[in-house]
């Protein structure tokens, strides 16, 4: 399983909209194949890049109003947030180097 | 170096690996970095797989032939192929994270990727209401009005399966019969909740962040029309994944690879394919695995005619060479 941290509806605003830190949230959940198939991906993103961006991750079967606000439609879906605002929008899985690709902005 | 190398981790893959396993080839399995286990990945219930009287899901299916295969040796890579070089006896194949690994054989069986309507809108509009795939995005359809289009077994199961969230499911298609499965069509006939639109076909998806509808044509009449909806599900069949064998095996003309008669022997010894790849025809999870059964021996055949010191040098999978 990941080793990204999961936020919820209840700790959404404080851990990344009002975080200081770029953070990207993984939109998932547990009957989504692709999912977990990107989701060791994501992790070892993080890992090389800890003083870049940071990953967490959101049930959208437990946290269904924060799933609706961001128009998710579509899962694995990634969204990067910077200052509460969405800067970025990563969905599908892919391979690493192409999710690097998406994020190059970004871990730079 | 290794004896055998196999691309690909749908049935036909899983298959070939579990009879090269225990045919002690020790074979390498290249599985793909977010693919593995293929298109059954995306399914539901799998009731025409002999040997599971109740059904069973995709994805377990596929967890099962992958434990199987690994239970007699195969080693399993999470990654994607790159580049291939598959002239000359020894074959190198290269992966995403630039390991190259050697082998005298290798099974090609990289099953089909989905076919796209074609459209601008499509492309701008994926993940954002269009998709591929029921299973992963249905659940965020609730009481909403989408469709499905397509006219085969899986635009049926989609439909179908759709069913479970949408208030409304429209099933385009561009005839007014079905080639779907006989039992398929039924079930969604016989669902309420599905409509059916004949001879039409989508021209336009209409939506700035997210679909609001899609533009049809008659395809008797030429008469146009705008059907309001939330989602669209593209399920109009598939085409044989080659692009890495591209001027290396030879292709039929409906793009699948060429085999020899009922052999999966491709014009270049110590290849073979497998699977949906090179079957334009019955593409089901059945057949996939007796395809890799066929490659699986065929390759045990091909290895067994080399020179002994060739194949001794090849027992002891060493680490992988990576590019600088």
């Amino acid at each position: 399983m990941s080793v990204a941290h999961d936020v919820t509806e209840a700790t959404f605003t404080e851990e990344v909209l009002n975080s200081k830190d770029t953070i990207m949230v993984d939109f998932w959940a547990e009957w989504c194949g692709p999912c977990r198939a990107v989701s060791p991906i994501l992790d070892a993103i993080a890992a090389e890049h800890a003083d870049k961006i940071k990953i967490v991750k959101l049930n959208v079967d437990d946290n269904p109003q924060l799933a609706i606000k961001y128009q998710i439609t579509s899962i694995p879906a990634m969204k990067v947030f910077r200052n509460g605002e969405v800067v970025k929008t990563v969905i599908g899985a892919k391979p690493k180097p192409a999710i690097e690709a998406d994020l190059a902005e970004f871990l730079a | 170096m290794r004896q055998i190398i196999i691309i690909g981790s749908g049935p036909a893959g899983y298959t070939a690996a579990i009879y090269a396993s225990r045919a002690n080839l020790a074979p390498l399995l290249i599985a793909s970095s977010v693919e593995a286990g293929g298109e059954l990945m995306k399914t539901t219930e799998v009731d025409n797989f002999p040997g599971f009287a109740q059904g069973i899901q995709g994805p377990e299916l596929m967890m099962q032939m992958q434990a199987q295969a690994e239970r007699f040796g195969t080693e399993i890579v999470l990654d994607d192929v790159v580049s291939l070089e598959l002239e000359g006896q020894v074959k190198r194949v290269t992966l995403g994270n630039g390991d190259v690994h050697e082998a005298l054989a290798v099974i090609f069986a990289t099953g089909s990727a989905y076919r796209t309507l074609g459209l601008e809108d499509e492309t701008r509009l994926s993940g954002h209401g269009v998709s591929w795939c029921a299973t992963c995005d249905g659940f965020f359809f609730r009481q909403k009005t989408i469709a499905v289009v397509g006219g085969g077994d899986s635009a049926m199961e989609e439909a179908t399966f759709l069913t479970r969230f949408a208030d409304k499911v429209y099933v385009i298609h561009r005839k007014d019969s079905l080639r779907a499965s006989k039992a398929m069509q039924d079930r969604a006939f016989a669902d309420p909740k599905i409509e059916f639109l004949w001879n039409k076909t989508v021209e336009h998806i209409y939506g700035d962040e997210l679909v609001t509808g899609v533009g049809l044509v008659d395809t008797v009449d030429g008469t146009e029309t705008t059907l309001d909806l939330s989602g669209v599900f593209v399920a109009i069949g598939a085409d044989p994944r080659t692009h890495l064998v591209h001027g290396q095996l030879d292709l039929n003309p409906d793009g699948t690879i060429a085999v020899a008669g009922r052999s999966s022997k491709t014009n270049l010894p110590g290849v073979f394919a497998a699977g949906d790849v090179i079957d334009p025809t019955y593409r089901q999870a059945v057949t996939a695995a007796g395809s890799g059964t066929v490659a699986a021996l065929d390759a045990e055949h091909y290895l067994a005619a080399l020179p002994k010191d060739l194949v001794a040098a090849a027992t002891q999978p060493e680490p992988a060479a990576t590019l600088a």
